[in-house]
C-alpha cells in the first residue's frame, strides 16, 4: 500500500517537474530543423523561475475567477498526471477515473481558462475564449469515437486496462482500426494543446492567438501557473499516445527498477514523439481559423473509420 | 406571489419530496376513490418510478417557491394556478389509470398556460401562451388518442391491466399505440421536432414557474416515455429505442447549438432544456434496444443514466432559471448584451450560477458529469449488441453526445462569462443588486444539491438502478462495490469522483502551498487591462455575446442557415464614407419553417374551405340540420 502510494507520488512529480523539459526540448528540436541554434532544452526552468519572481500585475476588471484560474488548471492536470498510466500500468489512483474522467477533466482547465480569458474584458481575452472552446468542442468527437473503437477491441475503458491488454497481444496493436485511432488521436493532441498547425504557441500576433490570448492577462506567478499547466498538458496528452497505443516495456507492478525502466522507455517514445510533432510543426504552416474544422472533421473521420473496421474486421 | 401561497407552496414540495423519496426507496401504496374522476374513479399508486418524479417535483417546487416568496410580493394573482401546478404535477406519475391521469395532465396544462400568461399585457407573451396551448392541446390530442385505442385494445382503462395485457397484443397494435402515445409524451418532453413551443413560453413564464416547467414539467414527460415503451407495452422492438436514440441524440444537438447563440438568457436556457431531455433520451433509448437486445444488466443501467441525468437536470436547471431570474429582476430585461460584471454586484448569485455552469456542462466534479459520464459509458457498451447496424446507430450517438457536451462548454462558459464577468454592459447593470434572502437560500440549496449529486454517486445510483429495474421487470444490478467507487462491468470502467474532489481539493491547495514555500512575492498590483495603448477601456470594447457566437455560427452554418442582411447607407458625396450600416444575422428554426408553416398552411387552406359551409344565414343552418337528421335516419 505505501509503495503504491510513494510510486503513485513520484509518478506526479516525475509528470510535474518533467513537463516542461519536453517543451524546451520541443523548441529546442524545431530550432535545430529550422536552422537555428535555439535554446537550452532547461530554459522553461528558467523562465519559471523568473516568472516566479516577478510582480504579478492583475486588471482592476478581473473578479475572483481570473485569481482562481491558474490554481484549477495546476489541480485538473495534478489529478491527471495521478490518473493515467505513466511509469506503471495502474498507478494507485487508477481506480478513480478512465478516459473519459481525464477528457472532461482537460475540459474542466479548458472551462475556467476561458472565463479567465473574459474576466478581463479585453477583445483579446474573448477572442481567444471563444476560438480555443470551438476547437475543444469540435475535437471532442473524435475522441469518444477512438475511446469507442478502443473499448471495443479492449473490452475496457480503464486506461491501465487498455495499456494491459494491448501490450499483452501484439495483434491488436496492429490492427488498422488502432492505427487510425492514434492517427485520430493525434490530430487531437495538437488541436487540444494549441500546436501548430491549429494554433501557433510562438506567436504573439492578435488576430491568429486563441491560446495566447485567452492567457493574455496573465503575468508573475499566475503566468507561470498558467505555463507550467500547459506543459504537463503536453506531457499527458503525449503519456497517452505512447501508453494507449504503443503499450510496451511499462510494468504493471509496483517496483523500484521495472519502474525506473518504465521511465526510461516512457522517454524514449516521448522524444520520438516530440521529434515527430517538432517536425510537423516545421513543415506546415498554420491554418486559417475556419479551416481548423475542417481538420477535425478529418480527424473525426479517421476515428470513424477505426471504428468502421474494428466493428467490421472483428 | 402572496407569502401565504408561497409558504403553501413550499410545504407542498417539501411534502411531495418526502412521499416521494419513500416510495423511490420502496414504500408502495395505492388509493381509490370511486366518485372523484369520472368512468373509473380516481386510483393513485405509488411505486419507485412514481416516486422518483414525485421526489424531483417536491424538491423542485421548494426552491422555487422560496424564491417566489421574494418576487412580485403582495400579488395575489397566479397564486391559485401555481399551487394547482404543484399539486397537478404531483399526481401525473402517480395516476393509475387513465382518466385520472389525463386530468392531471390537463390540470397541468392549463396551470402552467394561466402561469405563462403572468405578463398579459406584453403582445409577445400573450402569442408564447397561445403557441404553447395549441401545441400542448395537439400533444393531449395524440396522447389521448393512444390511450383510447390502448383501452380498446385491452377493454381496461387501468394502466395495471396495459402492462399485463400490452405484451400479448400484436405488434401493429403496440406500435400504433406506442406511437401515438410517444409522440404526445415527447411534445410533453420537448423533443425535436416537438420542441418548437419550449423555447418560447418557458422564458415567457414568471422564473419560478420558468424553473418548474424546465425542470420537472417537461421531465413527466419522459415519465410517460418510460411508463410506455418499458412498462405498458413490455420491451418493444428494438427500433423503438432506436427511433428514441436518434431522437435524443438530434434534440441533444439541436439545443446545445441554438442555445449556444441565444441572446436571451432564459431563453438559452430553454433551449439547453431541449439538449438535456436529448441526454436523457440517449440514455432511455439505449436502454430499451439494450432489453430488446436481451441485455438486461445494460437496459437497466442506461435506463439508470437516464433517470441520473434527469434528475441532475431538475437540480442544476432550476438553480439556473432561478439565477436568471434574480439577473433578470435586478436588470429589467433578459437580453445578454446589456449585462456583464454581475459578479462584483451580485456575488452570491454568480457563485451559485457558477455551479449550475460547471454541473450543466458536465465537468467533474459535479453531478452532470456523472449522469453523463454513465450514458456515455452504457453507450460505450453497445458492442455487446451482436448487431453491425446497431452499433454503427450507437458509434453516431456517441459522437453526438460527445459534440453536445463540447458545445454545451461553450455555451455556459457564454452564459456565465458574458452575464457575470467583465464590465457591465449598460447602465442597469452597473446598478443592479443582489437577490433577496430566500432567493439567495433557494440558490445554495439547489448548488448543495449539484454537488451532492455529483460526489455520491454510490449512494444515488443503486436506489435509481433500483427503480429502473422495477420498471424494466428485472432484478436491480450490483454497481457499487467499494463504497466510494463506482464500478461498472467489472473492469470495463470505474469511477470515483469523491476521491477526484479530493484531489481536485489537494492540487489546488499544493501548489499554493509551494509558491509559498519558494519565497514567490505574494502581493499582486492592478492595473488598468492591456489595451495596444489606448487610454480607456468600455465595455463597448469587449467581446460580447453576440461575437462570442460568432465562430459557431461560422462552423455550424449549415444548421442555423441564417437570414443575414447587410444595410449599408453611404455618404451622398462619397461612398468610401458610411453614414450608418446594419447587418443582422438571425439562425432559423428549421422544425418551423420545414415542418409547423406547411402544417398551419394546410390547416389554413382547409379551414378557409370548410368557411363556405358558415354563411351565416340561418335558413341554410336549419337545412343543415335537416340533412343531417335525415341522414342520420337512414343510417340508422
Amino acid at each position: 500500500m505505501t509503495a503504491a502510494a510513494l510510486a503513485a507520488v513520484a509518478q506526479t512529480l516525475l509528470v510535474a517537474a518533467g513537463a516542461p523539459l519536453l517543451v524546451g526540448l520541443l523548441r529546442t528540436l524545431k530550432a535545430r530543423l529550422a536552422g537555428r541554434r535555439g535554446p537550452n532544452p532547461w530554459q522553461p526552468y528558467f523562465d519559471l523561475a523568473k516568472l516566479l519572481r516577478k510582480e504579478t500585475v492583475v486588471s482592476e476588471t478581473t473578479s475572483w475567477v481570473f485569481g482562481v484560474t491558474p490554481y484549477v488548471l495546476a489541480a485538473t492536470m495534478l489529478v491527471a498526471a495521478a490518473v493515467v498510466p505513466v511509469i506503471v500500468t495502474r498507478p494507485a489512483l487508477a481506480f478513480a477515473g478512465n478516459v473519459v474522467l481525464l477528457m472532461y477533466l482537460f475540459m474542466l482547465g479548458t472551462f475556467f481558462l476561458a472565463l479567465a480569458g473574459l474576466d478581463s474584458g479585453s477583445a483579446f481575452g474573448g477572442m481567444g475564449s471563444s476560438r480555443g472552446i470551438a476547437v475543444a468542442a469540435l475535437a471532442e468527437p473524435t475522441i469518444m469515437l477512438a475511446v469507442f473503437a478502443l473499448a471495443i477491441r479492449t473490452g475496457t475503458i480503464n486506461l491501465g486496462g487498455v495499456a494491459e491488454r494491448i501490450g499483452s497481444d501484439p495483434v491488436l496493436a496492429a490492427h488498422p482500426g488502432h492505427l487510425l485511432a492514434f492517427l485520430a488521436f493525434f490530430i487531437v493532441m495538437v488541436a487540444e494543446n494549441g500546436r501548430l498547425p491549429v494554433d501557433n504557441p510562438a506567436t504573439h500576433l492578435e488576430l491568429t492567438m486563441i491560446h495566447e490570448a485567452m492567457v493574455l492577462e496573465y503575468s508573475g506567478h499566475y503566468l507561470a501557473l498558467v505555463e507550467w499547466a500547459g506543459a504537463m498538458k503536453l506531457f499527458l496528452f503525449l503519456t497517452l499516445l505512447a501508453n494507449l497505443f504503443f503499450p510496451w516495456w511499462i510494468p504493471s507492478d509496483v517496483a523500484a527498477l521495472p519502474m525506473l525502466l518504465g521511465a526510461l522507455a516512457l522517454a524514449g517514445k516521448l522524444v520520438l514523439l516530440a521529434a515527430a510533432l517538432a517536425v510537423i510543426e516545421t513543415v506546415v504552416a498554420k491554418l486559417r481559423l475556419f479551416r481548423v474544422p475542417e481538420l477535425l472533421a478529418g480527424s473525426f473521420a479517421l476515428a470513424v473509420l477505426s471504428v468502421a473496421s474494428v466493428v467490421l474486421l472483428k | 406571489m402572496s407569502t401565504l401561497a408561497g409558504s403553501v407552496g413550499a410545504v407542498i414540495g417539501l411534502g411531495a419530496a418526502g412521499l416521494g423519496l419513500a416510495g423511490l426507496l420502496g414504500h408502495q401504496w395505492t388509493v381509490r376513490n370511486a366518485w372523484l374522476v369520472p368512468l373509473t374513479g380516481l386510483e393513485l399508486r405509488m411505486d419507485p418510478i412514481a416516486g422518483f418524479f414525485l421526489l424531483l417535483v417536491g424538491a423542485a417546487a421548494f426552491p422555487a417557491s422560496l424564491y417566489a416568496l421574494d418576487h412580485h410580493r403582495g400579488e395575489r394573482r397566479g397564486d391559485g394556478a401555481y399551487l394547482v401546478f404543484l399539486l397537478a404535477m404531483g399526481v401525473v406519475p402517480l395516476a393509475a389509470n387513465a382518466p385520472t391521469f389525463l386530468l392531471a395532465w390537463e390540470l397541468m396544462a392549463l396551470a402552467s398556460y394561466a402561469l405563462v400568461l403572468h405578463d398579459h399585457r406584453q403582445p409577445e407573451v400573450v402569442r408564447a401562451a397561445w403557441i404553447y396551448a395549441v401545441m400542448t392541446h395537439a400533444g393531449l390530442a395524440s396522447l389521448l388518442a393512444g390511450m383510447l385505442f390502448m383501452s380498446a385494445s385491452t377493454g381496461s382503462l387501468r394502466f395495471a391491466d396495459w402492462h399485463a395485457a400490452g405484451p400479448g397484443l400484436d405488434g401493429t397494435t403496440r406500435s400504433l399505440a406506442w406511437l401515438l402515445l410517444t409522440i404526445g409524451f415527447a411534445s410533453k418532453a420537448g423533443v425535436v421536432p416537438l420542441h418548437v413551443w419550449l423555447p418560447i413560453a418557458h422564458p415567457a413564464a414568471p422564473s419560478h414557474v420558468s424553473a418548474l416547467m424546465s425542470g420537472v414539467m417537461i421531465k413527466l414527460g419522459i415519465y410517460g416515455l418510460l411508463r410506455v415503451g418499458l412498462e405498458w407495452l413490455g420491451p418493444g422492438p428494438a427500433w423503438w429505442g432506436v427511433a428514441l436514440l436518434l431522437a435524443g441524440t438530434v434534440s441533444a444537438l439541436k439545443g446545445v447549438l441554438y442555445a449556444l447563440v441565444e441572446r436571451d438568457l432564459k431563453r438559452l436556457l430553454a433551449f439547453s432544456s431541449i439538449e438535456n431531455v436529448g441526454i436523457v433520451l440517449i440514455g432511455v433509448g439505449a436502454g430499451m434496444v439494450f432489453h430488446a437486445s436481451g441485455l438486461e444488466f445494460l437496459a437497466v443501467f442506461a435506463v439508470a443514466a437516464g433517470l441520473y441525468h434527469t434528475a441532475n437536470h431538475a437540480a442544476f436547471k432550476a438553480l439556473l432559471f432561478l439565477g436568471a431570474g434574480a439577473v433578470t429582476h435586478a436588470l429589467g430585461t433578459r437580453d445578454m448584451e446589456a449585462m456583464g460584471g454581475l459578479i462584483k454586484r451580485m456575488p452570491w448569485t454568480a457563485a451559485a450560477f457558477l455551479v449550475g455552469a460547471v454541473a450543466i456542462a458536465a465537468l467533474p466534479p459535479l453531478n452532470g458529469f456523472v449522469s453523463e459520464w454513465l450514458t456515455l459509458l452504457a453507450l460505450l457498451q453497445a458492442a455487446q449488441i451482436p448487431r453491425l447496424e446497431l452499433s454503427l446507430v450507437f458509434a453516431l450517438a456517441i459522437a453526438g453526445l460527445a459534440l453536445t457536451s463540447g458545445l454545451a462548454v461553450a455555451c455556459f462558459v457564454r452564459a456565465f462569462g458574458i452575464t457575470f464577468l467583465a464590465l457591465p454592459r449598460s447602465a442597469a447593470a452597473a446598478g443592479a443588486h443582489e437577490a433577496g434572502r430566500a432567493t439567495r437560500a433557494a440558490l445554495a440549496l439547489l448548488a448543495l444539491a449539484c454537488v451532492a449529486l455529483g460526489l455520491g454517486p454510490t449512494v444515488v445510483l443503486p436506489v435509481l438502478g433500483g427503480a429502473a429495474a422495477s420498471l424494466v421487470g428485472l432484478p436491480a444490478p450490483v454497481l457499487v462495490e467499494w463504497p466510494l467507487t463506482l464500478t461498472v462491468a467489472g473492469d470495463f470502467a470505474s469511477l470515483s469522483v469523491p476521491v477526484i474532489a479530493l484531489g481536485l481539493g489537494l492540487g489546488l491547495l499544493l501548489p499554493l502551498l509551494a509558491l509559498r514555500l519558494v519565497g514567490a512575492p505574494r502581493g499582486r498590483r492592478f492595473a488598468a487591462t492591456w489595451g495596444c495603448g489606448r487610454l480607456l477601456q468600455t465595455a463597448r470594447m469587449e467581446y460580447n455575446a453576440t461575437s462570442f457566437a460568432g465562430p459557431y455560427k461560422r462552423i455550424f452554418d449549415f444548421v442555423y442557415r441564417p437570414r443575414k442582411r447587410l444595410e449599408i447607407e453611404f455618404h451622398p458625396e462619397s461612398r468610401f464614407f458610411v453614414r450608418r450600416m446594419s447587418y443582422e444575422n438571425l439562425p432559423r428554426g428549421l422544425a418551423e419553417e420545414w415542418l409547423y408553416v406547411p402544417v398551419v398552411r394546410a390547416l389554413q387552406h382547409a379551414s378557409a374551405r370548410m368557411r363556405r359551409l358558415q354563411s351565416g344565414s340561418s335558413n341554410l343552418y336549419l337545412i343543415y340540420v335537416l340533412a343531417a337528421l335525415l341522414i342520420l335516419l337512414v343510417l340508422a
